[in-house]
């Protein structure tokens, strides 16, 4: 949550990348919490190995001599309203509801196997062609216009 | 004890973070790591309700297996994401989404 809050009010960019790592590893740190131990590992690895890497390139790639003091929208009271007002009606929807609390506990991590490759395989397969189709894409967007077919 | 609340409650402030951090940030840069934000609290939100839900165990997998889905996809926005973003650069040297306005009428 404090890595939340850094995100979004940080004035140095890289603060903010770094805000984020805190952000996603404390993601991580929940869902031990659900027990959900597979899920908190897949979390660090991809996160924190490689979406903040991928967005420090972008930042590296892309600097710019203002970064160094970000100045926030103009309109930023209205985003601030907006946010804390879909906040309170989701606190209300939550406060409100009457799921029955159980105990946690935990996925066994083989139960999710079976199931990725039994009940869910259509949706596995298509991931992994989305996967393709982003890695094709994004190296035919970067590429320089040079004269090679 | 930690109950489903607590679950909801964190997803939707980290959500409602990630909606101010899009909003109101200038970097597209920013605007994309408050997006991987949001998209982390809905994999809280998730793995809160798979943790404590009222299912046999292959039906909470549910849970599990689409938070795998959603990092699977967050992971193909990002790179898509950053790539537009480089392009952007590479055309108009700026990142500042308020000066990105050649489709304004």
């Amino acid at each position: 949550m404090i890595g939340g809050f850094g995100v979004v009010l940080a004035r140095n960019i890289v603060y903010a990348a770094f805000a984020l790592l805190i952000a996603l590893v404390g993601t991580a740190g929940v869902f031990l919490l659900a027990f959900a131990e597979f899920l908190a590992l897949v979390q660090i690895l991809i996160y924190g190995g490689a979406v903040v890497i991928v967005i420090l390139f972008g930042l590296m790639l892309t600097r710019l001599q203002d970064f160094e003091h970000l100045t926030d929208h103009r309109q930023w009271p209205l985003a601030a309203i907006v946010a804390f007002a879909m906040f309170g009606f989701m606190a209300a929807a939550i406060g409100t509801s009457n799921m029955v609390a159980m105990e946690r506990q935990g996925v066994d991590f083989r139960i999710i196997g079976s199931v990725l490759f039994t009940e869910w395989v259509v949706p596995f397969e298509v991931a992994s062609l989305v996967l393709l189709l982003a890695l094709i894409g994004a190296v035919i967007m970067v590429r320089k216009e040079t004269e090679q077919d | 004890m930690i109950e489903l609340a607590h679950f909801q409650v964190l997803s939707a402030g980290l959500f409602c973070i990630g909606i101010y951090g899009v909003l109101a940030r200038r970097s597209a840069v920013l605007i994309l790591m408050s997006i991987e934000l949001m998209l982390n609290a809905v994999n809280i939100n998730l793995v809160g309700f798979a943790a404590t839900a009222d299912f046999t165990e292959p039906q909470r997998a549910l849970g599990h297996v689409l938070v795998i889905f959603v990092i699977t996809i967050a992971a193909a926005e990002l790179a898509l994401a950053v790539a537009i973003i480089l392009r952007l650069y590479r055309n108009r040297f700026s990142v500042n989404v308020d000066e990105i306005d050649l489709l304004r009428g």
